[in-house]
């Protein structure tokens, strides 16, 4: 315990304290500089003083100083692992460079093994072997059988014994390592300095030195939001570009209006019959459709129920106490709903069934929806009580004000005037419901088929999903890939839900702003 | 220049009240009319804020009463007590008696749903549902059963909206959003919506802040009208509106009624210095 501890006391000493103390130096130095300016100008009845406030001008040599070099540190950082394995490569004999992409990769590694294990060695023996791999004469020639037992005593453990060439390259590699780092760190110093001494001298009375921050911050808030949509767009181009194999192989017609799911093995131009079996997509939309509509029976009118209690009905202290109890569900892990429903639920609805008389299967349509409307009551509930809480008071004073009851209020005024939102509110809930892994996966069955039935398993796109890409399957087969084309499916199917709940929802949101 | 001011206005306005009083005499009402509303000791605490002072006040039956005051003196609260809107407010609490014909709205035994049926209001925002204009009107008549059939349930809706003075513009589109009507076409749509009950009470909070002074004659007509089977209680910020339309008038001042009586005797009168600045105009 206390070793942590002393290892983050010391982390923060080494890597946090330094560079704080370093740019808060900065910081005031800028400021005291600005000070010194004004107080130079304030006796010179000069009109234009200074035209940002000290704290400012610290704030800009501050980061007029750090950035430039913190982002060729960084860009430095990210480009030296490429750079030095293109150049490493290039040292390696055309026997080597001329094999497939998997034995290189191989290759790498092996090298990248050794480095490690070069680091471990100490000073003579590092020279023993650098001697030896320059092909030096007059050193003694290194057999590749003792540097693997060399590289043994150090817990390092080779497959083979490493072709000289291999411990050239790695050598090499670490070299070159070596090499950018102390580079890295010399040009963030002296890219700071001189970055520095620009700031300091164009700290002036008139330096615009409040705009230049703000300018900073807007390019960092910018920034920010950059990464965040690239992120977004770059995992959604390369589910399609996973689809577009996917659709090489299987025509998009087999997919979309397929009824039958039946994936095989089927080597394709590597042997076998060729024969993919079939990606039918129907019996997954069918069953994910139909497990959520059992959810949304289940979770619209208790949720919606309850949030009008909540909202029309409920004292201040109840709903106080309430409100957070009900949004508890909304915490709770849904791998937990799955478990329960797979060990409570499943069985409840089968021996119950028993009793009058019908057949029950532990993972049925039934059970998935249900618990699934459970964990989505919550989300109904507390959306719909925002919304109805949304309609204005003066609508329900007014119906009040006419002689009509609580009841007749709720049903007559401010349901009508929230049903959009509620509508909104239902149809993210459905969202969630058709996205929704964890409880089909354990409680809706693997089976794809097209009926009705709701005591029998269903399966879904989601569960689907799953089963694809947790099999043993080669990566570039039909079978892995068309988790992608299920997966973009899923997407587009709640990304066109949730754009027209929140078109409703918006749009029901003027009427009243 | 305040002085010059309330010389001209008042002349105007005492001609008008004049004149209300000699229709009132060729009415050949009962002099002494029986009391409809009777308040005693009314207070009203917003939590732990009082907003109203021991409120004692005598409404008289089938007339119309304003209250006047300055801007967050307690109209409305007061207001709000009579049809117990303020019991929708969590934190607010009356304490007093309140009898309407005798009998204390107060009172645990009371349905609240039944008094608010027999006491309009007409609120200081106007507020139509997210409905259509006729359905705004029908609303109140359909919850209570008022007419048998779909042709009644028109006439009704039809007089309503003849007498608040929105038929002509709305005749034409009164399956349209009543939202979408304009400011001071709302609020007349509200009066008609709290006429269309015909209810013995109709309270009514500031019913002309958003009208022309066309449309603000039409309605003062219609309380003028209205009167002979009506109990009305008019919050107004208008002198001249007291003036013309009320019988009595009650001046609020900081959650206490200073001064109440004869609108006539309030106006030409007023027995009490504050009553007197506010009338005139040199505060409020
Ligand atoms: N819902 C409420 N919660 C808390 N305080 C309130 C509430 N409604 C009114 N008050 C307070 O009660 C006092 C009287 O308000 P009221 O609305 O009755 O004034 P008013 O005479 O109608 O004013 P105005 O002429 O501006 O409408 C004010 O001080 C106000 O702040
Ligand atoms: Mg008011």
């Amino acid at each position: 315990m206390s070793e942590v501890l002393s290892l983050y006391v010391t982390g923060f000493l080494t890597y946090i304290l330094p560079p704080v103390i370093v740019v808060s130096i900065v910081f005031f130095i800028g400021k005291w500089k600005a000070q010194g300016l004004a107080k130079q100008t304030s006796t010179a009845a000069n009109a234009a003083g200074l035209h940002s406030r000290p704290p400012y001008h610290g704030a800009f040599l501050a980061l007029v100083s750090f950035l430039p070099a913190v982002l060729v540190f960084l860009t430095w950082s990210i480009a030296e692992g490429p750079v030095i394995k293109g150049m490493v490569n290039n040292t390696l004999p055309a026997s080597v460079t001329k094999l497939d992409q998997g034995k290189q990769d191989l290759i790498t590694s092996v090298i990248g093994t050794i480095e490690n294990g070069l680091n471990k060695l100490d000073q003579k023996e590092l020279d023993l072997l650098k001697s030896a791999s320059k092909g030096d004469q007059a050193a003694v020639p290194v057999e590749p059988e003792t540097v693997r037992k060399l590289f043994e005593s150090k817990n390092i453990i080779l497959a083979d014994n490493p072709e000289p060439y291999l411990l050239a390259a790695a050598l090499k590699s670490r070299d070159l390592v070596q090499f950018s780092t102390y580079g890295k760190y010399i040009a963030f110093v002296l890219i700071s300095i001189a970055a520095f001494l620009f700031a300091y001298s164009s700290i002036k009375l008139r330096l615009r030195a409040r705009n230049g921050v703000e300018t900073i911050i807007r390019w960092f808030l910018i920034l920010a939001s950059v990464i965040a949509i690239v992120t977004t767009f770059g995992i959604v181009f390369s589910v399609l570009f996973e689809t577009i194999n996917f659709f090489q192989i299987i025509p998009p017609s087999n997919f979309f209006f397929g009824t039958v799911w039946d994936p095989r093995f089927g080597w394709g131009a590597t042997g076998g019959d060729g024969n993919f079996g079939q990606y039918g997509f129907l019996p997954l939309l069918w069953g994910t459709l139909y497990i959520s509509i059992v959810a949304l029976l289940v979770a619209v009118p208790i949720g919606l129920f309850s949030a009008i209690y909540m909202s029309e009905y409920a004292g201040p202290k109840l709903r106080s106490i309430a409100k957070p109890a009900l949004e508890i569900l909304a915490g709770i892990p849904t791998i937990v709903y799955g478990f329960f429903a797979l060990v409570t639920v499943g069985p409840f609805f089968r021996d119950a069934g028993a009793v009058v008389g019908l057949e029950i299967n532990a993972s049925s349509v039934l059970t998935a929806g249900f618990v699934m409307g459970i964990m989505i009551i919550p989300f109904i509930s507390s959306l719909s009580d925002d919304i109805i809480n949304a309609v204005p008071q003066s609508l329900r004073e007014g119906s009040l004000g006419l002689g009509s009851t609580k009841s007749e209020t709720v049903t007559k005024v401010v349901l009508p005037a929230a049903l959009p939102g509620l509508v909104g509110a239902v149809m993210l809930a459905a969202s969630r419901a058709i996205g929704e892994t964890m409880i089909v996966v354990l409680a809706a069955g693997i089976a794809a088929k097209l009926h009705m039935n709701p005591f029998d398993a269903l399966t879904t796109i989601t569960v689907k999903i799953v089963n694809q890409l947790t099999g043993d399957h080669e990566f570039g087969s039909p079978e892995t890939l068309v988790a992608f084309a299920l997966g973009l499916s899923l997407f587009v199917i709640t990304l066109m839900l949730n754009v027209y709940a929140l078109y409703i929802v918006r749009k029901y949101r003027e009427q009243y702003d | 220049m305040v002085a010059t001011h309330v010389v001209e206005s008042k002349a105007p306005m005492l001609e008008q009240t004049n004149d209300l009083a000699e229709a009132e005499t060729t009415n050949v009402e009962p002099a002494e009319k029986s009391t409809k509303i009777t308040s005693e000791d009314v207070c009203v605490y917003y939590g732990e804020k009082q907003a109203l002072f021991g409120i004692d006040l005598e409404i008289p039956e089938n007339s119309v009463t304003s209250l006047i005051g300055p801007s967050g003196c307690g109209k409305s609260t007061y207001l709000r007590c009579i049809n117990r809107m303020n019991d929708v407010i969590d934190i607010c609490r009356v304490t007093g008696t309140i009898k309407i014909d005798g009998k204390d709205i107060y009172d645990p035994s009371l349905d609240v749903v039944e008094l608010r049926a027999r006491i309009g209001m007409v609120f200081q925002k106007p507020n139509p549902f997210p409905k259509s204009i006729y359905d705004n009107i029908a609303y109140g008549p359909r919850i209570h059963g008022l007419t048998s059939n779909k042709a009644e349930l028109d006439e009704l809706v039809e007089n309503s909206l003849i007498k608040a003075g929105l038929w002509n513009e709305v005749k034409d589109r009164l399956s349209g959003p009543g939202t979408g009507l304009s400011g001071g076409q709302q609020q007349r749509l509200c009066i008609a919506r709290a006429i269309a009950t015909k209810p013995e009470v109709i309270l009514m909070d500031e019913p002309c802040s958003a009208l022309d002074p066309i449309a603000t004659a039409t309605i003062e007509e219609l309380i003028d009208e209205l009167r002979s089977n009506y109990t009305i209680v008019i919050v107004t910020h208008s002198m001249q509106q007291a003036a013309r339309v009320s019988q009595r008038t009650a001046f609020f001042h900081l959650g206490k009624i200073i001064e109440e009586g004869e609108t006539t005797q309030i106006f030409t009168n007023p027995q009490n210095e504050k009553t007197q600045d506010y009338i005139t105009g040199r505060f409020g």
